[in-house]
């Protein structure tokens, strides 16, 4: 019951969030709407029993990439962008490919309900208080060449980044 | 009494999340909203992720939500030091007037 009442607060907290950020004119609101779409999120992940995630997604997205977003706003200038159409030219060939992937969706969603039991309610199950423990350890034992991969990626991507954004190497 | 949450519930708002943030890559001019966009797609697969990851009661699902997290931050770094590069550049960061490669 309560769980209900939850899911449908924060999925109207995400999805209002990501409809305003498509929608608004000035991208420092567009980025604050983002944030409460990545919070609404991040309370679904809470109620998924998801804890590691939910932290995650509250310092990684809501404080680390936000911040980013943030900086790059004020650094390049888009008072004249805010000004301009906001939309496409080719708007009616977007439209249709938004309303083929959700064809899809709604077709393979309605396949798939029955035959992966999707509309029975998930058992409630005794509350696993060492959830974030099995998490590392398959992390850190069947994914730990992934892990250093990602690593690396992150390494590549951080000197990538100051690579792009210099002035003269 | 209102009815329990099932995994369709979640499907379904993912779906909703990942059309929304696809509108918003196709649609907008503004190349710091585009990338917002993908952001938004990218939490829509995360929610994916967790709600099959508790539907099969695997916790594999959650590991590959956090490498979804973590290939989104490295293309939200690039992404906004490509941008700034961009407009240091070209002096505009509409995506229609970017139109070097177009014939």
């Amino acid at each position: 019951m309560l769980e209900t009442l939850f899911f449908y607060a924060f999925a109207a907290l995400a999805l209002l969030g990501a409809i305003l950020t498509v929608t608004l004119r000035n991208a420092v609101h567009c980025a604050i709407s983002l944030i409460a779409s990545l919070a609404g999120v991040a309370g679904l992940f809470l109620l998924q029993r998801a804890e590691f995630l939910f932290a995650v997604q509250i310092v990684l997205y809501i404080g680390g990439i936000m911040v980013l977003f943030l900086f790059v706003i004020m650094l390049v200038n888009l008072d004249a962008a805010a000004r301009e159409r906001q939309y496409h030219r080719q708007w009616i060939a977007g439209a249709l490919s938004v309303v083929g992937t959700g064809l899809i969706f709604a077709y393979f969603l309605t396949r798939g309900a029955e035959s992966l039991k999707l509309n029975e309610p998930v058992p409630a199950g005794p509350r696993n208080s060492e959830a974030v423990q099995m998490l590392a350890d398959s992390l850190f034992r069947e994914y730990l060449v992934p892990f250093e991969v990602a690593s690396l990626l992150l390494l590549i991507a951080i000197v990538g980044s100051v690579v792009m954004a210099k002035k003269r190497i | 009494m209102l009815a329990p949450i099932t995994t369709a519930h979640y499907l379904v708002l993912s779906a909703a999340l990942l059309l929304i943030g696809t509108v918003g890559i196709l649609l907008r001019r503004n190349a710091v909203v585009v990338m917002m966009s993908i952001e938004l797609i990218l939490n829509a697969v995360n929610v994916n992720l967790i709600a099959f990851s508790r539907h099969l009661d695997q916790v594999n699902g959650q590991i590959f939500a956090i490498f979804v997290i973590c290939v989104a931050v490295a293309e939200a770094a690039v992404g906004l030091g490509i941008l700034i590069a961009l407009f240091r550049n070209k002096e505009t960061v509409l995506i229609d007037e970017i139109d070097l490669l177009k014939w």
